[in-house]
């Protein structure tokens, strides 16, 4: 069983629906109890960083997640979510995230060539930096993914497993041990993210 | 490198795909969930239903139909028709739309782009703008292209993105239906308006329509199109690979 986790940040419709459509089974919660029964769990998220970080704080939920790591079990940011793993952002202040990745999360706006358009929305391709993340043995370099987002990793080097390319090469995906993460929304990517769904889901088993 | 998007529109009344077309292996070629699941097969990039329904219950089945699109279809899905306020917004996302395109709600209540950008952020809120030269003037045209709101298109749409709106979607009466190609003119003046994406609608005709317009307009992000893509005049696949060709990135 995957646990969704929900504290208040973004719509997990479509997350559920894809792990229903793949057979898997998954629920939507925010409780630790019942969180705490699963064989893997998703940390979505959509919005501000510091709004979502304070959300997970408050419920408890910041140290239930980092518990739960402990245990072996595998853990799958995405999104927001993905940023939140690291140690600090810099989205309007500066602001501490789960700190379970080493490296922070910096705006595009000024960081990127000004003639880029922020948001980065759209398809993108993922460009392998590390060979034999478990997450994408069914993905190929140059696959694509939909990438929603104004901010993005980097000083992420232990962690990195792939990056795309706007402008310069961002952050496109993670993993350290048990703890996985992607920028783009595998829910929202067609077949190639159901297979990466798929491919956590057996990470679970 | 981010590619350029091929978008599919279907207009929905009561629950159902109207101008239903005959696809091969479709049992039912007004179903939603079967054409949206052709048209993810077919490499379509996002999908956008445009809810043309007026009365409440319609719009109930609406949204009973988007939760089952989004059960089975895992692309970006747009959702318009109908949004004039937040409960609008909420409903429609509810059911597993990404992003939410405003159109004549906007032109009422411009403040409705800034409320909904605050509350689900810039990246879900489209302003669509039906667009229609009036004396030489780019004018706003409310209630479907019926009516002339006497708004200036230009000013009008870079004041919706300055309140938040994270994507256009500029529609040209004057081309629309024409099938001879996107209005370059127009789409350019919104390009040099604004910084967020801009996709273009009305007047694609054939394949070579969409190679124009990437390769005349580079800050273009997507073009969208209803019946030549229904209707099959244009095929999705044959289009993302003769753009491909001609060195256009797509997503194949």
């Amino acid at each position: 069983m995957i646990g969704i986790i929900d504290y208040g940040v973004g719509n997990l419709f479509s997350l559920k629906s894809s792990f229903l459509s793949l057979g898997e089974e998954v629920f939507v919660s925010g409780k630790k109890e019942e969180l705490r029964k699963t064989e893997g769990l998703i940390l979505p998220g959509v919005g501000a960083f510091a709004d979502a970080a304070k959300k997970l704080r408050d419920s408890g939920l910041d140290e239930f997640v980092r518990e739960y790591v402990k245990s072996g079990r595998p853990l799958m940011g995405i999104c927001l979510g993905m940023q939140l793993l690291f140690e600090k952002s810099y989205e309007y202040g500066e602001h501490e995230g789960l700190s379970l990745l080493k490296g922070q999360v910096i705006p595009m706006e000024g960081n990127i060539s000004e003639e880029l358009k922020i948001p980065h929305i759209g398809w993108n391709s993922l460009n392998f930096i590390k060979d034999g993340c478990p997450l994408f043995k069914d993905t190929k370099e140059g696959d694509f993914v939909y990438f929603v987002h104004s901010y993005f990793a980097v000083d992420n080097t232990d962690s990195l497993v792939c990056n795309t390319e706007y402008g310069i090469p961002m952050t496109a995906a993670v993993n350290k041990d048990n703890i996985y993460g992607c920028q783009f929304h595998p829910e929202k990517s067609g077949k190639v993210g159901l297979a990466i769904l798929k491919s956590f889901a057996d990470l679970c088993k | 490198m981010i590619t350029k998007r091929i978008i599919p529109c279907l207009d929905v009344k009561n629950g159902r795909v109207v101008k239903g077309v005959n696809f091969e292996g479709l049992s039912d070629v007004s179903s939603p969930v079967e054409l949206g699941k052709y048209y993810s097969n077919c490499g379509a990039d996002e999908l956008v239903f445009y809810d043309i329904t007026a009365s409440a219950e319609g719009r109930a089945l609406f949204t009973d139909i988007l939760k089952e699109v989004a059960k089975t279809i895992f692309i970006p899905l747009t959702v318009g028709g109908g949004i004039n306020t937040i409960d609008d917004f909420d409903r429609v996302l509810k059911c597993g739309a990404d992003k939410v395109s405003v159109n004549s709600g906007a032109i009422r209540n411009p403040e409705l782009i800034r409320e909904a950008a605050q509350k689900y952020g810039n990246q879900c809120v489209v302003i669509s703008a039906d667009v229609k030269r009036v004396d030489g003037v780019f004018r706003v045209f409310a209630k479907g292209g019926r009516e002339n709101t006497g708004m200036e298109a230009i000013s009008w749409i870079k004041s919706c993105v300055e309140k938040g709106a994270g994507e256009v979607v500029l529609n040209s009466i004057d081309t629309d239906g024409v099938k001879n190609g996107f209005d370059l003119e127009m789409l350019e003046a919104v390009c040099n308006a604004v910084n967020v994406p801009v996709i273009a609608s009305g007047g694609a005709g054939c394949a070579e329509d969409f190679l124009t317009l990437f390769n005349t307009l580079p800050k273009v992000d997507a073009g969208l199109a209803a019946s030549i893509f229904h209707f099959g005049e244009v095929k999705i696949p044959k289009l993302k690979k003769f753009l491909r060709e001609n060195n256009i990135n797509v997503r194949l």
